[in-house]
């Protein structure tokens, strides 16, 4: 037997502009939990889809038993034993447990030239695999119906019945409950005494030291080192994960905070799993960071805010004046922006131009006898942002989907710099973007907090968010968990140790 | 250069595919048969065309935010019926409301436009606010307004008309049928509404990414609803104009014209995905649908194989609409 059981060597991946891997190595001891840690874009997901062939990797070996072998799809990772549970589970609600269980795969019996599903067998089979992972629920039941818990078990007996003997765990817990992670760390457990080998990628420092038997540490798409976990300490693995120093790629800024200007009052979700009882204050001329991992329910409050999701209690005040949000169109009439995280789902218009995609929100603004668009003044407007932010195009006729993520970004910041909200709420403003764009953001940002206005600004890129930000709340689990200014000591560690508190 | 040029020579072969195949059909047929190029030939195709545009540019409204409406058949039956037992001569026999006086026509065509435009309120509002998808609501509706059109006329079919009503038809400024002329000022309406107003914007957004719409402060339902109730009022209109053509009406007035419509539309270039098209888009549609009904006949198609060739234009068109935007991605 070979002494690992799964190796990765060298494996380099770059998309468009960015190095995601850079000779990253990973080594699996056969019947262990393998934590592999780093800060959201460190470069875990992408080394296990790489692994697991949803990506195709530029560089680099996978050697399994010992033996090289190549993994180009999924279907085939799954042929070598590799099965994966993805953070976001991608099940069919509508059909059964079993049906989701064997989807792709159902066993079929013959009826002289008919190949038909063979339910019996499909059934009896789901059970017994059910039962492997300590679940007994009908294999009859809608999958929808099950808690997220109960249908991850299902992903899990999916890995087992496959006879997998590596299982990749995506983040599995971010959206499980207390008991929920009990139950499934006890399946690991289980697996891990069978001899299944096991990567488990999570933010949580208290379940890597509950369940992980080394771990693995990523930083900024490159390998940081292996190490047994019983010999790090919370500390330690943070310094590892963080440790690099601060960059000056932020511009010079003087920016001076100067009244309230919107304040929250223990605003809850009407979602228990969402963002309960948060306040916080925001200053006129202030950048306001919020850091936090991937799940922190950062995106939901914001949304909440903006009256996109829904809210179950707490107060929204702007200028001192209690805000009823009910629609968007309130929030911006309060003078409140949002630009969203997800560009392509809820941002641009594709097939609308860049006209379109700037004016949309103030064509009130552009009325002539109050009801008819006046095409000249928009045309200057919209000429004008182009200038000014160096959008590049052809001509503002153009596609937004033809432009790059950081002109399309830019073209979102037009649409609000024009309709000039006192609150902008940025998600994520340069995610997914090159770097000379990135700088343009950030210096726009600056300007408008140098006019007073004030903005928010959610950052899972620690440099960004400790570089652009005046001050900065942290949150966890949908919690607010600490405030940090430049007064008290504006770090990464303090951050991290803000964000892994639950 | 040469190889650029005939990517340019191809992509306007596949981009205007349909129109180049229109145009030679019809020059094909103007020069094999004697009287197709007759300018009273012209003036009836057109003729046809106009009740057809105005439906075609209500349907639009639908398709653009990605929707559809498969009331607009019926609502034209319906509105031709409202019209036709509004302004039948007193000395029709038949006559539906046997003491009421004809009304004004002006008034009448307000009347129908009114009654549809409250049913397709009620369409909208379904869609708009209760989430039923367009395809369903629309469904929903087709039947209410077919059982409703034939407890009101009782199923029996109105004639008689007044002359100021069939002259809608015949009627004829500069040369050219009133018919006509309304669909143009519906076209430079609709023109207008899709350019020049937000409610045209917000249409098009809306079909675009209604998320993004949401989030950039659309007010997606009243837009939605104006949409529905605007298509329901131009499909009382275009049952008003069919009616004045044929002289009279029946509950079958209009059926099925609602899926020549979106097909019309979406060979000019309406995007069923949503977020793309133009009013030039319905009137090119609409212009190749009859001319290419017109061409069979003079080709002395048969009348049953005519619906295969329909057919296949629809499926060669679309083919090639798909791939404009799947080369542009």
């Amino acid at each position: 037997m070979a002494e690992y059981k799964l190796k990765l060597e060298g494996i380099c991946k770059s998309f468009p502009g960015v190095k995601a891997l850079d000779n990253v190595q990973l080594s699996l001891r056969p019947g262990t939990v393998h934590a592999l840690m780093g800060e959201n874009g460190a470069g875990k997901s992408t080394l296990m889809k790489c692994l697991f062939g949803i990506y195709k990797m530029d560089a680099g070996e996978i050697y399994l038993d010992g033996e090289k072998i190549k993994v180009n799809n999924p279907d085939e990772a799954m042929k070598h034993g590799i099965a994966m549970v993805h953070q976001e589970l991608q099940p069919v609600p509508a059909r059964s447990v079993a049906e989701n269980l064997y989807l792709g795969r159902f066993p079929v019996k013959r009826f002289g030239p008919l190949q038909v599903i063979d339910h019996k067998t499909m059934y009896e089979e789901t059970e017994k695999w059910l039962k492997e992972v300590k679940m007994d629920f009908d294999p009859k039941a809608q999958l929808g119906t099950l808690s997220i818990g109960q249908m991850q078990s299902v992903e899990i007996a999916k890995a087992v019945s496959q006879q997998a003997k590596v299982v990749i765990f995506d983040e599995p817990t971010s959206s499980l409950s207390d008991n929920e992670v009990e139950a499934l760390f006890r399946i690991m457990d289980d697996l891990r005494s069978k001899g299944v080998t096991m990567v488990y990628i999570s933010h949580k420092m208290d379940e890597i030291k509950r369940i992980a038997d080394d771990i693995t540490i990523m930083r900024d798409g490159t390998y940081v080192g292996t190490w047994p976990a019983a010999e790090m300490t919370t500390d330690q693995i943070i310094a590892k994960m963080v440790g690099r120093e601060l960059t000056n790629v932020y511009p010079e800024k003087e920016n001076k905070p100067g009244d309230v200007i919107l304040e929250v009052k223990h605003l809850s979700s009407i979602h228990e799993k969402s963002f309960q009882d948060v306040s916080f204050t925001l200053r006129k001329g202030e950048i306001l960071g919020f850091g936090g991992l991937v799940g922190a329910q950062r995106t939901e409050l914001m949304e909440g805010i903006f009256a996109i999701r829904g809210i179950a209690s707490g107060e929204i005040f702007m200028h001192g004046k209690k805000l009823k949000l009910r629609h968007p169109v309130d929030a911006m009439n309060a003078g409140i922006g949002l630009i969203t995280e997800d560009r392509r789902g809820n941002g641009i218009f594709g097939c609308l131009s860049i006209k379109d995609n700037v004016s949309v929100s103030v064509y009130n603004k552009f009325l002539r006898a109050g009801f008819i668009l006046d095409h000249k003044r928009i045309n200057r407007v919209v000429d004008d942002s182009i200038q000014k932010l160096s959008i590049k195009t052809p001509s503002m006729k153009e596609h937004i989907a033809n432009l790059s993520g950081g002109n399309q970004q830019k073209v979102i910041v037009s649409r609000w710099l024009a309709s000039d909200p006192d609150v902008l709420i940025m998600d994520e403003p340069t995610r997914g973007i090159d770097v000379g764009a990135k700088h343009e953001i950030y210096e726009i940002m600056n300007d408008l907090a140098k006019q007073g206005k004030a903005i928010i600004m959610i950052s899972s890129e620690m440099s960004e968010l400790l570089g652009m930000s005046d001050r900065v709340y942290v949150m966890c689990n949908g919690k607010l968990t600490g405030e940090i200014d430049q007064t008290k000591d504006m770090t990464q560690a303090n951050v991290m140790a803000y964000a892994t508190q639950f | 250069m040469v190889n650029t040029n005939q990517q340019k020579i191809k992509n306007f072969l596949i981009n205007n595919g349909v129109i180049i195949v229109m145009f030679v059909l019809v020059i094909y047929t103007g020069f094999t048969s004697d009287n197709f190029f007759t300018p009273n030939n012209l003036m009836n195709i057109l003729m046809n065309m106009s009740s057809r545009l105005v439906i075609a540019l209500g349907i639009a409204g639908c398709v653009i935010t990605a929707g559809c409406d498969l009331s607009a058949g019926r609502m034209i039956g319906f509105g031709g019926c409202i019209a036709g037992t509004l302004l039948q001569r007193m000395d029709y026999s038949n006559k539906f409301f046997p003491d009421m006086q004809p009304l004004n026509v002006f008034l009448v065509v307000l009347i129908v436009m009114g009654i549809c435009a409250a049913f397709g309120t009620v369409t909208g509002f379904f869609i708009a606010f209760l989430n039923v998808p367009p395809f369903i609501a629309t469904l929903a509706m087709m039947e209410i307004i077919y059982g409703i059109c034939m407890i009101y006329t009782g199923a029996t079919p109105l004639g008689g008309y007044v002359k100021e009503y069939t002259d809608v038809a015949g009627g004829k400024f500069i040369g050219i049928n009133f018919l006509i002329w309304i669909a143009i000022f519906v076209a430079i309406i609709s023109w207008f509404i899709f350019n020049m107003t937000r409610h045209g914007k917000y249409m098009y957004a809306i079909g675009g990414n209604p998320q993004a719409a949401e989030v950039a402060g659309v007010p997606v339902k009243k837009t939605l609803i104006l949409i529905y109730m605007k298509a329901a009022a131009m499909y009382g209109l275009a049952g008003f104009m069919l009616g004045a053509k044929a002289g009279g009406a029946s509950v079958m007035l209009g059926y099925g014209y609602e899926m020549e419509a979106i097909a019309a539309c979406t060979i000019g270039g309406v995007s069923v995905t949503g977020g793309r098209g133009k009013v030039s888009s319905a009137v090119i549609g609409v212009a190749v649908f009859e001319l290419l009904k017109v061409a069979l006949q003079y080709m002395g198609v048969d009348a049953n194989a005519q619906y295969i060739a329909i057919g296949i234009v629809i499926f060669v068109a679309i083919s090639l609409d798909i791939r404009k935007y799947i080369a542009k991605k």
